[in-house]
């Protein structure tokens, strides 16, 4: 009861209070009113007299009329403020070849080399969708840039190739980068596939690199403050890519050192040089391979795989204008020892014993830009398998064919490469090739066309 | 190894200690540039030209020369709007140089203190190479020499606050001689006006728009497309109707095709410069317009 009483009371008071409330709203309001209007009052005037003395100074600053009545210049554009300003840069890359081979692909394999289980060889007949590579970048902050690329591949898989930051401010020459990358080992491991001059990876690269290594982990470089191009790099990470394997330990895997060194020789000629090692670990490394009956089995190997390379680049284009003419030659020598314990048919068998390889390769291409926009290039592969200790055939009890995939080899390759870019975006190239690497002994003459179109972002590529 | 240790270690403190005692070290993009940052910085900065002016600057290899000239630059003066974007992102980013990361005072762009031309309406890589923020061959026009020596000399002034007099007074002499020169041109170019010419790309845009030259053509029908034979062609019949009186070729171009249509449609081909260095005569900014005025002003008489 009492508090309908207070419910009521208030009611009235507010019903009471309401048009002095509004009364003095309308006050207010007329008095906004009139403030507005003596402001846009005062706007017009003040606007009239900037352009009057606009006017003015525009007459006193006119030419002599002597001189020639040239162009008015735009003025400076301003910046864009839209969100969408801050968008990454975006690049989309789409690849694909029609391949004519004479031998069956299903059965290449490089001959005496442990298979890597990576996406190598001549790949498959007839038309191929390649990788479709989505590639975006920016920076963070003032501290890092980012960057990502993925490739959509032929089979409806999202890889990715590489995502990783990039530090922008460290001091003296300092930088790092971290999260997946492509190894700054060698010179062609962190070119991507769009950029290649032939439509696959030299043999050294397929053979003991499954094309590419990329490491996940950590790399810093120092460039030295000379003339002289000085960079000095280290990397490590989990050790997960071939020839290593993921390991169950807390510990660092993979770490790779390298120098590049590099310059003019005049203003038509520049170079690169440089010396690389890579120190991995494998743990369980497996391999299929057939036994001496052609049964399949399942190899495995552990322990160190330890890799050393130099490599060389020199180009030359008159005048350094490489719109017209350029020479690019390359060759880089690879040279791996692994030491440790190798199982055969770990699933059936399973015996295991002492293992020692020691292998190497090299490349020496050189490709011609002979006038605007068509180059040719020929490129020279070759491996030395070298003959692995292998315990189980020296003092074991098996033979030497019970590891087919590791008899001895040395297997060749000549590239013969033709390739039209119409713009800086579009490129159509004819390959042939005289493939000596399959462990069959067969020689394949691989026939193939390429297409490889960029869209989006203006892509700019390292040397 | 205590050798290496050691000269490591002075390596570390001479790439610490260096830039802050020496010259401010200034690397250009472009041959322009370059003669523009040497004739406002004096003997207080030290000049590094990346290109020179028989190169194309839109595609050029960033060489290990030029990362390392990156690595220990004070200041980076490009000229932007895209010219460089195939290489100097890769120079900045591989120089581990904060002091010239875009935005920051070290990073100095040409493009960004002038108004540009040929702003596309429509972005569509079917039309050629364009730039989407506006033809970016701007140093033809004097003009944007003058407005873009006044914004590198503050620049310069202000990153190196020491010499900031110095830089001011030779910004100062410079703007004074530039405009001498600039009513000299201007005069001297009358009879050019409304000259009807084929360019080759396009990039005398800024030229043919100071001097009121009359562009009839141009050889690449887009920009960073080379001229098909159907194209060649078409332009013969062209200019057979509307004659031009010169085809203006820079000294980076092909001759080829300008000989090609010189001979066919009766107009000379006239060498310019384009850009210091490019013909003996243009040794400097002066020397670049007085140069590209006597050969246009030659082949009209």
């Amino acid at each position: 009861m009492t508090s309908f009483k207070h419910a009521a009371a208030s009611m009235a008071l507010a019903c009471g209070l309401l048009p002095a409330i509004s009364q003095a709203d309308d006050d207010v309001a007329a008095l906004r009113a009139e403030l507005q209007a003596l402001k846009n009052d005062y706007a017009a005037r003040v606007g009239a007299l900037e352009a009057r003395i606009e006017e003015l100074s525009a007459a006193a600053a006119a030419p002599p009329p002597d001189a020639v009545q040239t162009a008015a210049l735009p003025a400076a554009a301003g910046s864009s403020t839209a969100a969408s300003a801050f968008n990454p840069a975006i690049s989309l890359i789409l690849a694909g070849n029609y391949t004519n081979l004479s031998e069956d692909p299903e059965g290449w394999r490089i001959a005496g080399f442990m298979p890597s289980g990576g996406e190598v060889g001549p790949g498959e007949r007839s038309f191929n969708l390649g990788e479709s590579e989505l590639v975006l970048s920016s920076n963070v902050d003032p501290y890092f840039s980012a960057f990502l690329i993925a490739a959509i591949t032929g089979e409806d898989e999202i890889e990715v190739e590489e995502a990783f930051f990039q530090t922008l401010a460290l001091p003296s020459g300092f930088t790092a980068k971290g999260g997946r990358f492509f190894s700054g080992f060698g010179y062609l491991n962190e070119v991507h596939a769009h950029f290649w001059d032939f439509v696959d990876q030299p043999l050294v690269y397929q053979a003991l690199f499954a094309n590419q290594m990329a490491q996940d982990g950590l790399q810093v470089k120092w460039l030295a403050p000379t003339d002289l191009f000085i960079e000095l790099g280290a990397e490590s990470g989990n050790g997960e890519a071939f020839p290593g394997t993921r390991r169950d330990r807390n510990s660092l895997n993979g770490t790779t050192l390298f120098a590049h060194v590099g310059g003019d020789l005049g203003e038509s000629t520049s170079w690169r040089a440089g010396g690389s090692w890579l120190d991995l670990d494998a743990e369980d490394r497996g391999y299929e391979d057939v036994n001496a009956f052609d049964e399949p089995v399942v190899n495995s190997f552990a322990g160190s795989s330890r890799t050393w390379a130099v490599d060389a680049v020199l180009k030359w284009s008159p005048y350094g204008s490489v719109t017209r003419r350029q020479l690019k030659l390359q060759g880089e020598y690879f040279h791996r020892e692994e030491k440790g314990r190798l199982a055969f048919d770990t699933e059936g068998l399973g015996l295991s014993d002492t293992y020692r390889s020691e292998q190497s390769g090299w490349y020496l291409q050189g490709v011609y830009q002979f006038r605007p926009r068509w180059r040719a290039g020929l490129r020279y592969d070759s491996l030395d398998s070298g003959t692995p200790r292998i315990g189980l055939v020296d003092t074991g009890p098996l033979s030497p064919e019970s590891f087919p995939a590791l008899l001895a080899g040395n297997p060749e390759r000549v590239s013969l490469m033709l390739d039209w870019s119409p713009s800086e975006f579009s490129r159509l190239r004819a390959q042939y090739a005289w493939d000596e690497a399959r462990d069959d002994g067969e020689r394949d003459r691989q026939f193939r066309l390429q297409y490889i179109y960029g869209i989006g972002a203006h892509s700019a590529h390292k040397y | 190894m205590n050798v290496f240790i050691r000269s490591a270690t002075m390596l570390l403190i001479l790439g610490v200690a260096a830039p802050a005692q020496a010259a401010l070290k200034i690397l250009a993009t472009t041959a322009d540039w370059g003669a523009l940052a040497t004739e406002l910085g004096g003997d207080r900065v030290n000049v590094y030209t990346a290109t020179g002016a028989l190169q194309d600057v839109h595609r050029v290899d960033a060489k290990p020369s030029l990362v390392a000239r990156a690595r220990t630059a004070d200041l980076v003066v490009s000229n932007g709007a895209e010219l460089e974007i195939g290489w100097l992102p890769v120079l900045v980013r591989e120089s581990g140089n904060k002091r010239i990361q875009p935005g920051s005072p070290g990073y100095f762009e040409a493009a960004a203190q002038v108004g540009l031309l040929e702003k596309p309406a429509q972005l569509d890589r079917s039309l050629g190479d364009i730039h989407p923020q506006g033809n970016p061959h701007l140093q033809l026009d004097p003009r944007n020499v003058a407005a873009v020596a006044k914004a590198l000399t503050a620049r310069l002034a202000s990153l190196d606050a020491a010499n900031a007099a110095y830089y001011q007074a030779r910004g100062a002499d410079f703007s004074a001689r530039w405009a001498d020169a600039m009513a000299r041109w201007d005069s001297k170019a009358a009879p050019l006006k409304g000259l009807p010419v084929v360019v080759m790309h396009r990039d005398q845009v800024y030229l043919g728009h100071w001097l009121g030259l009359k562009e009839l053509a141009a050889i690449e029908p887009k920009p960073g497309v080379p001229p098909s034979a159907g194209h060649l062609s078409q332009l013969v019949s062209k200019l057979t109707e509307t004659p031009a009186r010169a085809i203006l070729r820079n000294a980076y171009n092909d001759p080829k095709a300008a000989n090609w249509l010189s001979e066919r449609v009766r107009a000379p081909v006239v060498l310019l410069p384009f850009s210091v260095g490019g013909t003996p005569e243009a040794k400097d900014l002066f020397g670049l317009f007085d140069d590209t005025l006597n050969r246009l002003l030659a082949a009209v008489q």
